[in-house]
């Protein structure tokens, strides 16, 4: 299965990671959940697969397009 | 010295950010007011700063370290000599706490009473309240209801739909909807979890949900001298998830009996707390039947439509009751005439979900001519940050009835441009061109709409 890397929307502090390393997902499961302007935006699986990597932490600030997840 | 020439403070701190900031400091300029500015450290070369005779640096970008801290904003207004502290809305405007540190500093604070914000921070007190005042509430409960059991009982009396609401409630959070007796344990569950996430109360109550009402609000002026008129309604019935996006005054709803009877509403609701200054009375419409929902006891976003159709300076009254001045208009005074609309310009992408926007600014040209506001906290350039409100800029129009105020908008919206981040000048565009709000419907539908909103992508 291709692995897959989820990015960042907007600009954004991470708020909550709710996903761990290793954990099996589905597609459209919530991953992290960032936060910006007052809003809480859930960021969700691409696809059903493992989570390989989190590449950041609970209060980062993330820049758009930034790699957030890498799923295999 | 007659009393256009009375100064009311000599020196007002605005604890607040974007827009509003610069919408209090324009009112202070006219009044011959010093202003104080405070800024975090992302601000500090906002249009607020810079517009503001003084500023003061309170701390770090997020609101946390700067626009919520009280003692900083309390020392802030005694190292710089202001004499009183305007909060806008938002951030610590309704927090009664800092209403009793201004009075533990000597600094008059310009909006209500600690305890009328305590009297209406809590829903369901501020629903016994206003029944014993003879005030309308949609009908429901004034008790806290203890358990599922209870729960599932208070919906068999009250009928279906039933709403479950934390006596915190606000902004949408602490709100479920059960539709049949099935949904009970989970909509009264998630209530009171939410009740107590969001606002450190898990308390809940049940009243009757109504499916589409309207959202009409009454704008209240109230002095220290027992006087309270009311300047009209203002209809705020677009909404996204409690979220409003587009209000106007006056309401298309209500004829001229109404107004008049739900301004008298809007008054016994205020006197029942002894309310000062400024506040706003929201309510529900359905069909004639207009339901208290809460009073924001703070000036409102909304507030300049309630200035184009009136004529009065709702910051400029609040800093003369604020002074112990008594209000200069009777109820009999207040005119209302022709039509306003407001339309938020948020940092958010309407056809990506509302996907907030806190990219820089590029390019940036207000519309401008007859019966045409802008109150905005951004310039050509500025960064828009991701820490605060995604409100970036109001456009008001003002013109003869809501027909031509609708096409003054389109003009505008059409002749307002930002380039950068997403905005929500394109929705307003395609939200206002269709027969729905021509028609003057909610509209509820097409914000539901996801396809219809990604057909907005400008």
């Amino acid at each position: 299965m291709s692995s897959c890397v989820i990015t960042a929307d907007t600009p954004a502090t991470v708020w909550k990671v709710l996903a761990g390393e290793g954990d099996t997902v589905s597609d459209g499961d919530t991953l992290m959940i960032l936060e910006a302007m007052k809003m809480e935006i859930p960021v969700e699986a691409e696809q059903d697969g493992v989570v390989a990597r989190i590449l950041v932490a609970e209060g980062d600030l993330v820049e758009m397009d930034q790699r957030l997840v890498e799923l295999v | 010295m007659t009393e256009q020439h009375v100064r009311y403070f000599n020196r007002v701190l605005v604890a607040n950010r974007g827009e509003i900031a610069l919408r209090v400091i324009r009112t202070l300029q006219e009044l011959s007011i010093a202003s104080v500015a405070v800024y975090s450290d992302a601000d500090t070369d906002s249009a607020h700063v810079v517009a503001a005779d003084h500023a003061v640096h309170i701390g770090g970008s997020p609101v946390a370290e700067s626009y919520l801290r009280i003692d900083r904003i309390i020392e802030a207004a005694l190292s710089s000599g202001a004499d009183a502290i305007h909060p806008g809305y938002g951030l610590l405007s309704e927090n009664p706490d800092m209403v009793e540190a201004c009075e533990r500093a000597g600094l008059v604070w310009i909006g209500p009473s600690a305890s009328a914000m305590r009297a209406m921070g809590s829903k369901l007190n501020a629903r016994r309240l206003m029944i014993k005042a003879g005030v309308p509430v949609v009908p429901g409960g004034t008790e806290p209801i203890a358990d599922e059991e209870a729960a599932l009982a208070a919906a068999e009396s009250l009928g279906y739909p039933v709403a479950f609401k934390a006596s915190g409630a606000g902004g949408g959070k602490g709100f479920r909807v059960a539709h049949h007796a099935s949904d009970v344990p989970a909509a009264f569950t998630g209530a009171a979890g939410e009740g107590e996430r969001f606002f450190g109360d898990p308390t809940v109550y049940a009243e009757r949900y109504l499916a589409n009402p309207r959202h009409v609000e009454v704008q209240i002026l109230a002095d220290q001298h027992g006087s309270v008129i009311h300047l009209h309604e203002r209809d705020c019935s677009v909404q996204r998830r409690h979220q409003k996006l587009v209000e106007e005054a006056p309401a298309p709803a209500v004829s001229a009996e109404l107004r008049a009877a739900i301004g008298e509403i809007a008054i016994a609701a205020a006197r029942s707390t002894g309310y000062v200054s400024a506040g706003t009375i929201e309510g529900l419409l359905d069909g004639d039947q207009f339901y208290f929902l809460e009073m924001n006891t703070r000036i409102q976003v909304e507030h300049p439509v309630t200035e184009m159709i009136t004529g009065v300076d709702i910051v400029a009254e609040q800093l003369r009751i604020a002074a112990g001045h008594p209000l200069t208009l009777a109820q009999e005074a207040v005119r209302l005439s022709g039509h306003a609309i407001e339309c938020r310009i948020n940092a958010e992408n309407a056809a990506k979900n509302f996907l907030p926007s806190p990219v820089r600014i590029g390019d940036y040209r207000e519309p401008s001519g007859e019966g045409v506001r802008v109150d905005s906290g951004v310039r050509a350039g500025d960064a828009v940050h991701q820490w605060y409100d995604p409100l970036i800029a109001k456009l008001v129009v003002w013109a003869e009835d809501r027909d031509a105020a609708t096409d003054r908008m389109l003009a505008a919206l059409r002749d307002f441009t930002i380039s950068g981040p997403a905005t929500l000048l394109p929705f307003h565009a395609a939200l206002l061109s269709t027969d729905q709000w021509r028609r003057g419907e909610t509209c509820a539908d097409l914000l539901a709409d996801r396809a219809w909103l990604r057909s907005t992508a400008g």
